[in-house]
């Protein structure tokens, strides 16, 4: 759901640009506090495989595709905060070097998939956390696609420039992403199904013991 | 650690320099809702900066799935320099607080 130049006018590129930026100086901030060193070369790593996957558009329905955000895998790993980072990173990237959502546009993705995808997915599966990792992980992956995507809607119909309302953008979009979002649910799901079986160590303590857990799995 | 980040990174790679040019071709959830309400003209011909790589694909390479392996592979190594950098970043002004010396063990 890259925006790409054009799609925006100036009030919305730039209110959503402004809206993002006390956001990202706030995560680093977190981050800088939460992340450790030893993470480093795993947030390498993942901002490396996120961005591959979201190469790989998978076909749903009706001649239409979708492919994963992966903001849901990176607050699992990181922290919620660490994650708008990586997001950000990698959408800058798509930006700059592959023309992948508008330049003027950047703010606008940015604050939908690198802010509100990982805080509405991170909050999702926290309180969620006590049906399991797995099914916590794709409800939250699938709340974190929508949740973007509404986001998206309401700055096409605030920008005005494509003549649509929210009420006839928001269901059309909604419409294809929650579809889309299940294919997200379903990889970032299966992931962290591996991740906690083979690969233990990478998942902080927060998510691989939550409070209230540790007594029922013993 | 050092074993997921192996694991990770081969996958990366082969996801993004092998399997790309095999993703679907169909547009997008909001390239579909903007052709079909309409308004996917009005992102044509809007972009402000020309990019080295648009689209995924290296310009002057004729094979198309080779061209978007290629920019799949330049892109995915360029973001785990992108991702380890941001980490470093972020986290050298907190140098000294005892957790420098963990670096990709276990």
């Amino acid at each position: 759901m890259h925006i790409p130049d054009g799609f925006l006018d100036p009030k919305t590129y730039i209110g959503t640009a402004a809206a993002a930026a006390p956001v990202l100086a706030y995560a680093v901030h977190r981050t800088r506090r939460e992340l450790k060193d030893r993470q480093v070369p795993l947030m390498g790593v993942m901002g490396a495989f996120i961005f591959a996957a979201q190469m790989i558009n998978f076909p749903i329905m009706g001649g239409t595709s979708g492919h994963l955000i992966g903001a849901v895998l990176a607050a699992i790993l990181f922290g919620p905060w660490a994650a708008v980072l990586l997001m950000t990173t990698v959408l800058a990237l798509q930006c700059f070097v592959f023309l992948d959502g508008g330049v003027t546009a950047l703010g606008a993705n940015i604050l939908n998939m690198a802010v509100i995808a990982p805080l509405v997915g991170w909050g999702v599966f926290r309180s969620l956390r006590g049906l399991g990792m797995v099914p916590a992980t794709f409800v939250a992956s699938w709340a974190s696609v929508l949740a973007a995507a509404a986001a998206a809607s309401v700055e096409l119909a605030l920008s005005g420039r494509i003549g649509l309302g929210l009420n006839v953008i928001l269901p059309a979009m909604l419409f294809w992403h929650v579809f889309i979002g299940l294919g997200e649910g379903l990889i970032t799901g299966a992931l962290v199904a591996y991740l906690g079986r083979a690969h233990t160590e990478v998942l902080p303590r927060a998510v691989r013991e939550p409070v209230g857990e540790e007594a029922r799995a013993s | 650690m050092k074993k997921a980040f192996w694991v990770f990174l081969v996958a990366a790679l082969v996801v993004g320099g092998l399997l790309s040019p095999w993703a679907s071709p169909d547009p997008d959830g909001l390239e579909r809702v903007a052709e079909d309400k309409g308004f996917l003209h009005q992102g044509e011909g809007q972009e402000v900066v020309n990019s080295p790589l648009p689209d995924y694909s290296i310009p002057g390479v004729a094979n198309s799935r080779v061209s978007t392996a290629l920019a799949g592979a330049v892109g995915t190594l360029a973001m785990l320099a992108a991702g380890y950098g941001l980490g470093r970043a972020v986290r050298a002004r907190a140098a000294g607080d005892g957790d420098s010396s963990h670096r990709l063990e276990s």
